[in-house]
């Protein structure tokens, strides 16, 4: 595949401090043309605040970053026409309509008013809000909130989108739709960093990620070879009531050699696995040490696995996101 | 290191090239690009007082309430009658009006910078006043409405200006101009201040001891002599005074000329200020 000399992001050794707080420590970000990377992490890891400074909205402490070469902390503002960034949180205004939101965001951006205009409909039609085009904001659900963002960010093309937690909140159907959206956009040659709590969004879109932990990358690679790191399944086991949790333990270490995710208040066991077959031989192994269980079944790994395996510590912060698989997140409440 | 994966369409159908996008970025704004995003931001801000029009209660009821109010009550009291009050009276409640009004374009602009569109407005290669003075521009109206509405109401009540039409327009003008360049310093309180709650502490604090020790009620020489040394210097006396040069005589006197060079200072400074600390904020 072609490549291009100039990374579309590249950072060496980002520091952001709060206060006493180092919310960034030293990070150093590679983001090739063309690619889908992403940033994985907990709530809180910084993931948010490196963006933030690479898209010029908070000064970069230490460290250096350039974007397809412009050095970003001495040329905000070449910056600015290069990124488009839709945050966690809808930046569109509430009192305008969809259509009056993007004309604006292209006339600031000196887009004469027609071309605006016809820029507002092609991103309307594009994101399927043709007949929400004239109603105010307000009126718009959460899904059609980040897609109406999204747009705004689009408008005068882009080399390189920043995507902060781009599904967060959505509900299974509209995250596969961003999804879509996201894989359209680089195939019309945008480069896109994106940051996810979730594994899963990761392994679906990126081509590379990074991990980050507590300000810093703790690991970066390809979904395949994270995932590799954490087994590629898990078979998620309930114990019985009253099943010994220590006895469970060994035979796990025993039979899949690998170390499970315990949480002893609920009897959760889950247990990385190179392949679903192994699930069977874990099983089995249980049956031959009595150990009850209440409920079975094999996923993907989480974030929180994929933690454990990297950082030795689940990933704090975002419990009710990591704790579980995304089926179980609640969808988005649809506006009444 | 493992090869892209992008979908293997991509070559395809590229749109965005990233290079062009380079080639064509520009160092700064010019004169023309900052002028006309703050039009567009002024564009918005009217556009947000239409569909909002609550937001006109302040420069409508006042000045109609305050001027019937004060004209009855105080008239006898201070000038004795009505008629004989008028002329003080008018470009005082200008004056008050004006500078309520500078109080909400704070207000308003704290309130506005905490949602979610002014994150967007900062990652766009727009000039950084552009956001501020956008609906400072649009605000023009409202000092428009609050100095137009004043004059008609005293006009209504028995007014009669003897600097004609042409003095009372002056006064206007400059009742539009001395308010716009006021708004800067509740701009600035705007992008300091924690919350709206908080800017409309600061200005209220400002704005009380201001107007009232002025000219703008009463006639200074009822004063005492050490609040009379304090009234002289308080700009909105100037801008009162001056205001009734030309409404009421029909002159353009030293007044109008300290009041235009107060207005001028007043944005040097807290304009430059203003952009700094909405820079800082973000």
């Amino acid at each position: 595949m072609q490549m291009t000399a100039t990374a579309a992001v590249d950072a060496v050794g980002l520091v952001k401090n709060f206060g006493r707080l180092r919310a960034v420590d030293g990070i150093d970000l590679q983001v090739r043309q063309g690619e889908i990377f992403g940033v994985l992490g907990p709530n809180g890891a910084g993931k948010t605040t490196a963006l933030r400074m690479l898209a010029t909205l908070l000064p970069i402490d230490a460290g250096q970053a350039r974007v397809f070469g412009v050095d970003v902390a001495r040329e905000p503002h070449r910056i600015r026409q290069l990124v488009g960034i839709t945050g966690q949180y809808a930046s569109v205004d509430e009192d305008l309509t969809a259509t009056e939101n993007l004309w604006m965001f292209g006339r600031l951006q000196g887009l004469r008013s027609a071309d605006a205009r016809a820029a507002a409909r092609r991103l309307l039609a594009q994101f399927g809000l043709e007949e929400a085009a004239d109603k105010p904001i307000a009126q718009f659900s959460g899904g059609m909130r980040r897609r109406l963002d999204l747009a705004a960010s689009l408008i005068t093309r882009p080399p390189l989108i920043f995507l902060d937690e781009p599904t967060t909140g959505l509900d299974p159907r509209t995250r596969g739709q961003m999804w879509d959206t996201i894989r359209e956009l680089v195939n019309d040659g945008c480069t896109v960093l994106l940051t996810t709590q979730y594994l899963d969004e990761a392994d679906q879109l990126a081509g590379r990620i990074a991990v980050i932990d507590r300000g810093r990358k703790v690991a970066e690679g390809t979904p395949e070879e994270l995932k590799a790191s954490v087994g590629n399944s898990t078979l998620q086991l309930r114990l019985a009531p009253g099943a010994d949790q220590e006895t469970a333990r060994q035979v796990v270490r025993r039979v899949a050699g690998a170390e499970p995710v315990l949480t002893p208040e609920s009897g959760r066991l889950n247990v990385p696995l190179d392949t679903a077959d192994r699930a069977a031989d874990v099983l089995i192994g249980f049956r031959e040490a009595g150990v009850g269980i209440a409920s079975v079944s094999v996923a993907q790994p989480t974030l929180d696995e994929v933690f454990f395996a990297i950082t030795g510590h689940g990933a704090q912060g975002a419990p009710e996101e990591s704790a579980g698989q995304q089926q179980e997140t609640a969808p988005v409440t649809e506006v009444k | 290191m493992s090869t892209m994966t992008a979908p293997a369409d991509a070559a395809s159908r590229r749109v965005v090239d990233a290079d062009a996008a380079v080639a064509r970025t520009r160092a700064r704004n010019g004169i023309t690009e900052t002028l006309s995003q703050t039009l567009i931001m002024a564009w918005r801000a009217l556009k947000k007082m239409r569909r909002n029009p609550e937001q006109f209660f302040d420069v409508t009821l006042q000045p109609l309430l305050f001027t019937a109010m004060f004209a009855y009550i105080f008239g006898g009291a201070i000038a004795g009658g009505v008629h004989s009050y008028l002329p003080t009276l008018i470009t005082g409640i200008v004056a008050q009006t004006v500078l309520t009004t500078c109080m909400a374009t704070g207000v308003q602009l704290r309130e506005d910078m905490e949602k979610g569109v002014f994150d967007r407005f900062k990652a766009l290669p727009i000039a950084r006043i552009a956001p501020l003075a956008g609906p400072m521009v649009a605000d023009l109206l409202r000092y428009l409405i609050a100095a137009g509405l004043t004059f008609l109401m005293g006009v209504i009540i028995g007014y009669r200006p003897s600097g004609g039409v042409l003095g009372v327009l002056g006064a206007i003008v400059l009742a539009i101009f001395t308010g716009w360049a006021l708004a800067w310093i509740f701009t600035w309180f705007g992008t300091i201040a924690k919350s709206a709650r908080s800017v409309q502490g600061m200005s209220m604090l400002i704005l009380f001891p201001a107007t009232f020790l002025s000219n703008a009620f009463v006639p200074v020489g009822t004063l005492p002599g050490w609040l009379q040394a304090f009234v002289k210097v308080n700009p909105i006396s100037h801008m009162v005074s001056a205001m009734r040069e030309l409404a009421n005589q029909g002159t353009i006197g030293s007044e109008v000329g300290w009041t235009l060079l107060a207005g001028l200072a007043v944005i040097a400074v807290f304009a430059p200020l203003s952009v700094r600390s909405y820079r800082r904020r973000m």
